[in-house]
Parts: C-alpha cells; sequence; structure tokens
C-alpha cells in the first residue's frame, strides 16, 4: 500500500489533529482501541489508521491482552520534538529564576514597609 | 521568611499550531509578579535570564502605550521585542502585542505581531502565571522558538506539534 512519505518521523506523525488527540488520550494510560474510538467520535478504520502512523514512528506500542489490543504511549519517539522546544522552555525558566529573586526582595521590601507602619 | 525561591521549571506547550504557552508558578503574591512586570528598573533585573543585560526596558503602561525591551548578549547578539498594549487589569492581567525584533520583514509588508496575554492567579500568596503567545502564523510561532537555537532541526519547522513537552 502506498504510504506518505511524510508520516515517517514523529514531527509529521503527530502534525495531525486526530493523532495529537490521540496521544493526548493514551497520554492519561493504555487503552484500547474501541475507548479510542469512543473519545474520538470517529469510525473505528479511521482510529486504526491513525494509530498505524503513530505505531510505524514508534509514537505508541501496541500489546494483545485477550480479545483486546491494547496501546500505550512511547515518549521515546517523542522526544525530537522536545528536545526541538527545550532551549526556547530553557530560556524561561533562566529567566523565571531571576524573576524569582526579584521576587524575594519585593516581599522583603514589602515586609520591612509593614514593620514600619 | 520563607527561603524558597525556585518553584520549578517553566513550562512550555504547544497548544495549537499557532500559539505557545508558557506557564509557571511563583512563591509570591500576584501583585509583585505584575509590578516585576511592568515596572522597567524590575524587568532590567530578570528579564535577561542570565544570558546577557537589559539595555532596554521602555514601558509605557495605558492601553495604547508602547513597550520595548532589548537585550544584549555577551558576544553583542541584540535581542528586541516591542509592543503596544491592549489590555491592562492591574495584577491579573495584560494583553499586549509583541513583535519580535529578529524577524527579519521584507520590505514593505507590515510587520507582523504576536498578541500575548499574560494571566496572573493567585492562591494562599502563590502566584500562577500563565503567558499565551498568540502568533500570526506557524511559521513566526516556530521561527521565535526556534530563535534560541544554535543549529536547530531545520526540518521540522513546520512540522511540531503541542505533545512536545506534556509527555515529556
Amino acid at each position: 500500500m502506498a504510504r506518505a512519505a511524510t508520516t515517517t518521523d514523529a514531527f509529521n506523525a503527530v502534525a495531525e489533529p486526530r493523532r495529537r488527540q490521540i496521544l493526548d488520550v493514551l497520554a492519561g494510560g493504555e487503552r484500547p482501541v474501541n475507548d479510542l474510538v469512543q473519545e474520538l467520535g470517529l469510525a473505528q478504520p479511521q482510529v486504526s489508521k491513525h494509530l498505524r502512523v503513530l505505531r510505524e514512528v514508534g509514537a505508541v506500542d501496541v500489546r494483545d491482552e485477550g480479545r483486546q489490543r491494547l496501546y500505550r504511549l512511547n515518549g521515546h519517539a517523542l522526544k525530537p520534538i522536545h528536545d526541538w522546544i527545550a532551549p526556547f522552555e530553557r530560556s524561561w525558566s533562566e529567566r523565571f529564576e531571576a524573576l524569582d529573586d526579584v521576587l524575594e526582595e519585593l516581599k522583603k521590601e514589602a515586609d520591612d514597609d509593614g514593620d514600619d507602619e | 521568611m520563607m527561603a524558597t525561591t525556585s518553584s520549578g521549571t517553566a513550562k512550555v506547550t504547544l497548544p495549537a499550531d499557532d500559539q505557545i504557552l508558557i506557564t509557571r508558578e511563583f512563591n509570591a503574591p500576584r501583585h509583585l509578579v505584575y509590578k516585576a512586570w511592568t515596572t522597567p528598573e524590575l524587568v532590567r533585573r530578570w528579564w535577561h535570564a542570565k544570558r546577557g543585560e537589559v539595555t532596554v526596558a521602555e514601558i509605557d503602561l495605558r492601553v495604547g502605550g508602547r513597550w520595548r525591551w532589548v537585550m544584549v548578549t555577551p558576544d553583542g547578539l541584540e535581542v528586541g521585542f516591542h509592543g503596544e498594549y491592549r489590555e491592562l487589569v492591574p495584577d491579573e492581567r495584560i494583553v499586549s502585542t509583541e513583535v519580535y525584533e529578529g524577524i527579519p520583514v521584507p520590505e514593505g509588508t507590515p510587520e507582523t505581531a504576536a498578541l500575548n496575554t499574560l494571566t496572573l492567579d493567585e492562591t494562599d500568596g502563590r502566584t500562577t502565571l500563565w503567558l499565551l503567545v498568540q502568533h500570526d502564523s506557524k511559521a513566526t510561532r516556530d521561527a521565535v522558538i526556534e530563535s534560541g537555537m544554535e543549529d536547530g532541526l531545520q526540518d521540522a519547522l513546520d512540522l511540531v506539534e503541542e505533545l512536545a513537552v506534556s509527555l515529556r
């Protein structure tokens, strides 16, 4: 079957809103397909198609339990995405650490003023 | 007095293709966070992100008033933002436009501004901060995220989505 080259890495796999929704649901824990079908309000074949894409990039793992197929998130495949945003997040973290120091000083000043009154 | 200052790292998520949401908790009441965000002398002391020096912190704190913050890194790189205040609710909320001066604008085209909504919520003397940055496009949003990167995953430019951080 023809497969679009665009679904072969994690970035592309999660570029589709429905697939992000699936990952959101799975972030809460392992789930059978039926749960996903219900939560997304999509037909099962569509959900299965999205799950296949996610499996191909390793973003979800699957295992059989009895008659059910259970899907769960695999954070490793999504690490490149996290890595992409990490420097931006780090700069805000450092900014806010500096802001913490400023706030501590403002709190002290407020306390001192309070004592004077 | 409480000695703790660190309240953890900033959390960055991408709620939509053209948005960035930054959240963080502070061990201080929100009127102080608001003050630190709206007072030039104070902005100079934290906005550098420990990566340089804030050289410009202009704040005309009224609806329609302009702001401009610029920092310079030790190797001379200038990082500047400016914009206009659209809504001000003291101690609670600031809505402003934001233009990142690091993205070159082709001549003749208007500069593209993001719309920033800063929300402060206080519980038991602690403040939760939300900074929602609404960009005009995914491309601009991605450029801003990448602005801090050394080399970057160039192919990733148009492809990234929100789960990045929540799935750590």
